[in-house]
């Protein structure tokens, strides 16, 4: 990409004629977007292989604003769209970017399979901790005590921890950080392109109009002086240990990074083995 | 070839949709005639009770199901309590006769046994029992030629017991033969009678 | 385009419809399925899982219908040309995807082998009562094909159409077979793969600074490319304009959804496929689609053996409805008797079509077997005493 002093370097990675955005002001879902330009930057990665799937919600949208083959699925989804054109043509890199909601409450069955399958996707989890598009309701990743659309006297079920969740089911990498740290968020998503295998990176980010606003935390810069009191960098903290709560301290850096064989290896050693020669790759599919 | 509805039955692990599958093969693609297989699935499809129907035509099969069977071929007491009442009148009943004991059969019906599983035995495998039932049935019934069956058997089974299977099939047919030479005016229990002496 | 040899079982098999669909998508190029196991289905992705890693191909057990049903699109996007398999409830779970890829003009096949519901109802048996879910089932107006087979053969055959037809015109097809097409084994003829028409995707030649996902040029299926070529393209489910971004007006939501309509209704009489036996001199006409019209052939031939001048319609293609088709059968006979195994969906677009121009009678079964040939010959009886 060339330089060119006029321009944001992000300009190029975005769909420019698609602006202005439908985020509100103070809501950290542009700075992930703006991270994720800077780690397309630093990875050098070849952005023609980059395809990026979105499901519903205020993250889903992502799709729509970047400069890449992209796709908004539908509610829940993103997941298994993904693995689906992951397998049609695995040259591709294949990156998941929605919301805690789309992926955790609706897509939670997909989130823990493709982590089980260890199928090679990054995920990007913005997680804002609310239902945003559709009002404010309550999410799984809601913590305690939290006041929502749905639970107007405060909400008293669990919430889902993503990394340990997510750790449980197999991926290889998880990092977690809030919308505060974008250096580490990009470095990140970066370290992820390198990494084969499900990747799940979690983004703590505030919705200003819904969740800070009726938990009375303030507004958006109000919720970066939080993010960064409250965070506390812990790389290879146990995930059972980096749980949220409403006021309290939020556990960041890079909990997971190993590896296992990715779904492609061991669906390719599985068919060598029990096909031998007769097994056919299947490369790229293009059928045109 | 007349519209003729038969139906085997068994034990699951017999060969009896095996036996269907190699007698619809002869039939469709051997002998240029028309044959429709059904089975019964769910859970009571496995291990115990097995039943395939088999509707063979000279000209295409409409209705695929087996209502009354012109032809029952039954491998297990159970199949044969199961399914004799529903044999057509004058129909005709073929059994492997160690393994099943006829009674209470409606006058007219044709009985024909076999000590199939005993003849598997002694070709030394008891799993070639279907293979010895489909050459009995094929001398029997005359519905398809010998050669026609004798190809899907041999089309229809895993090629290291293609030979194994084929001689199966040439003692049941042999041994069919034979029983019809022996008694050519068969009829009802008489030739139950015959077979077992 | 002629099939590619290497998915193209030549000969001559005596195999299960089930089995035979998955010969007919192999045919047809699909190189990916993604399924969940659902009798009387399941035995079509079995065979796909056991074929396809020998033919440069990938099937996938996803962890539910809603997930398969979505990932076979995101193959479509990929470049594979894809299928999914269900039966009843499993079908009801992927309605929202048939929706998505109507809206996105994802070219699919969703194969529905019908048992009997609602609900869990009867697994291992018939029945014919997903048609108007088939035609209806996702929310909001699209267009659909659907194609009923009635053998083994017709398995294979219309496969491979429910393949050229989604590429054809970017819809998905829903391939509707029955419990019993599902699992009854016939012979089928699968013929040499230079015999074998395959209708390629309708891939852009325009440069990647050309191209517009959603742009048509006289003819209503718009061009597509597939994620990594460079095209930068964007796909939502959103209403969306030329350039495949949201535009949520009125006016790009009725531009949108009527060209998704017009694109197959258009060409209703083009798709539609349909047999027809004695229509000549009939005063009864027995319009009757996958399973049924087999039974009901029977019940015809008993018919005209008694002297009764009914002939028969069977609708190969039953959406888009061949209309004309019915109104011009409806035009000549006095009735029109609609054997099915449901409670009575077909026959109210039959009706519909026959415009009062000839009385209907519908031949109800609530599914779990096949109708009895004598009920439906009562039926055409009855029916040749109406004025």
């Amino acid at each position: 990409m060339p330089v060119d002093e006029t321009v944001n370097p992000v300009e190029p990675f975005l769909r420019s004629d698609r602006m202005p955005h439908i985020w509100c002001p103070g809501c950290g879902i542009g700075t992930t977007v703006n991270c994720f330009a800077r780690a397309l930057i630093e990875s050098k990665i070849d952005l023609q292989s980059l395809a990026l799937v979105s499901g519903i919600g205020c993250t889903g949208r992502v799709a729509g604003y970047v400069k890449l083959d992209s796709f908004h699925t539908t509610h829940g989804r993103a997941i298994p769209f993904a693995t689906g054109l992951k397998l049609a043509n695995p040259k591709l890199n294949v990156v998941v970017y929605s919301g805690d909601g789309d992926l955790a409450a609706i897509g939670g069955n997909h989130l823990i399979h493709a982590a089980r399958r260890n199928i090679d996707l990054k995920v990007i989890c913005v997680n804002n901790l609310i239902y945003a598009m559709t009002g404010g309701q309550t999410a799984p990743t809601t913590p305690g005590h939290a006041t929502t659309s749905t639970n107007p006297y405060g909400t008293f079920e669990p919430a889902f921890n993503l990394p340990h969740l997510v750790e449980a089911a197999g991926a290889v990498y998880i990092a977690r950080w809030t919308t505060f740290h974008v250096r580490q968020l990009a470095r990140s998503m970066s370290e992820a392109f390198s990494k084969k295998g499900f990747s799940f990176i979690e983004v703590i980010s505030p919705c200003p109009t819904l969740y800070q606003r009726r938990n009375k935390m303030g507004d958006g810069l109000d919720t970066m002086k939080y993010y960064k009191e409250k965070s506390k960098t812990r790389h290879g903290a146990p995930t059972n240990e980096v749980g949220l709560t409403l006021n309290g301290e939020i556990v960041v850096g890079k909990f997971v990074d190993r590896d296992r064989p990715d779904y492609e290896a061991m669906m390719r050693g599985q068919y060598v083995e029990a096909l031998g020669d007769r097994y056919v790759e299947c490369g790229e599919m293009v059928c045109s | 070839m007349q519209l003729s509805e038969i139906r085997i039955a068994g034990f699951g692990g017999q060969g009896v949709i095996l036996s269907a599958i190699v007698l619809g093969k002869a039939a469709s693609i051997y002998q240029g005639a028309f044959a429709t297989m059904t089975q019964n699935f769910g859970p009571e499809a496995r291990g115990g009770a097995c039943s395939a129907q088999l509707v063979l035509s000279d000209s295409p099969v409409l209705y695929p199901y087996v209502t009354r069977p012109d032809i029952l071929v039954v491998i297990s007491q159970e199949a044969y309590n199961k399914f004799g009442p529903e044999l057509k009148d004058g129909g005709t009943l073929i059994v492997e006769q160690d393994l099943v004991r006829v009674s209470h059969i409606k006058e007219g019906i044709k009985v024909f046994s076999i000590p199939a599983t005993r003849f598997a035995e002694e070709l030394g495998k008891r799993m070639v029992l279907n293979s010895v039932m489909v050459g009995f049935f094929t001398a029997i019934t005359h519905l398809l030629t010998p050669e026609a069956v004798r190809d899907a058997v041999a089309d229809s089974v895993p090629a290291n017991f293609r030979e194994l299977n084929l001689k199966a099939f040439e003692k049941g047919l042999e041994y069919g033969n034979g029983v019809l030479i022996n008694s050519p005016e068969l009829r009802g229990f008489e030739a139950a009678a015959v077979v077992e002496e | 385009m002629k099939a590619d040899p290497r998915g193209v079982l030549t000969g001559v098999h005596f195999i299960d419809g089930d089995h035979a669909c998955c010969e007919g998508a192999l045919a047809a190029g699909a190189r990916f399925a993604a399924g969940y196991p659902i009798t009387p289905s399941t035995e079509v992705v079995e065979r796909f899982a056991s074929r396809v890693p020998t033919v440069g191909g990938t099937f996938i057990q996803m962890e539910d219908e809603l997930a398969a049903s979505i990932a076979l699109q995101g193959a479509v996007w990929g470049g594979a040309k894809a299928f999914t398999v269900t039966s009843g409830p499993g079908f009801s779970l992927m309605m929202e995807h048939i929706g998505y890829a109507a809206m996105t003009e994802t070219p699919c096949v969703f194969v529905n082998v019908q048992r009997g519901g609602p609900s869990t109802g009867l697994p291992t048996l018939p029945a014919q009562a997903d048609m108007m879910q088939a035609r209806w089932g996702s929310h909001g107006d699209y267009e659909v094909i659907a194609l009923c087979p009635n053998s083994p053969q017709e398995c294979f055959d219309l496969t491979i159409k429910a393949f050229n037809l989604a590429e054809e015109f970017r819809v998905p097809v829903m391939f509707m077979m029955d419990e019993v097409v599902g699992h009854m084994t016939e012979k089928v003829v699968i013929p040499a793969a230079d015999e074998i028409e395959v209708v390629p995707r309708k891939h852009t030649h325009k440069s990647t600074k050309e191209y517009l996902p959603y742009q048509t040029n006289g003819n209503p299926v718009p061009e597509m490319a597939h994620a990594g070529e460079g095209y930068n393209f964007h796909v939502t489910g959103l209403t969306h304009d030329e350039r495949g971004y949201p535009n949520m007006t009125p006016q790009t939501q009725d531009k949108l959804v009527r060209r998704l309509q017009s694109k197959v209704r258009a060409a209703t009489d083009r798709i539609a496929m349909f047999e027809e036996e004695h229509l000549g001199d009939a005063e009864v006409a027995v319009v009757s689609y996958g399973i049924t019209s087999r039974v009901a052939q029977r019940a015809v031939d008993l018919a005209r053996q008694r002297g009764v001048k009914v002939g028969k319609l069977r609708l190969i293609t039953a959406w888009p409805f061949p209309e004309n088709k019915i109104k011009e059968v409806a035009s000549r006979v006095k009735a029109l008797v609609v054997p099915e195994l449901n409670l009575g969906q077909m026959v109210r677009e039959v009706e519909r079509a026959a415009g009062g121009q000839a009385k209907t009678f519908a031949v109800s079964h609530a599914g779990g077997g096949v109708h009895d040939p004598q009920e439906i010959l009562r039926v055409i009886e009855e029916a040749n005493q109406c004025r």
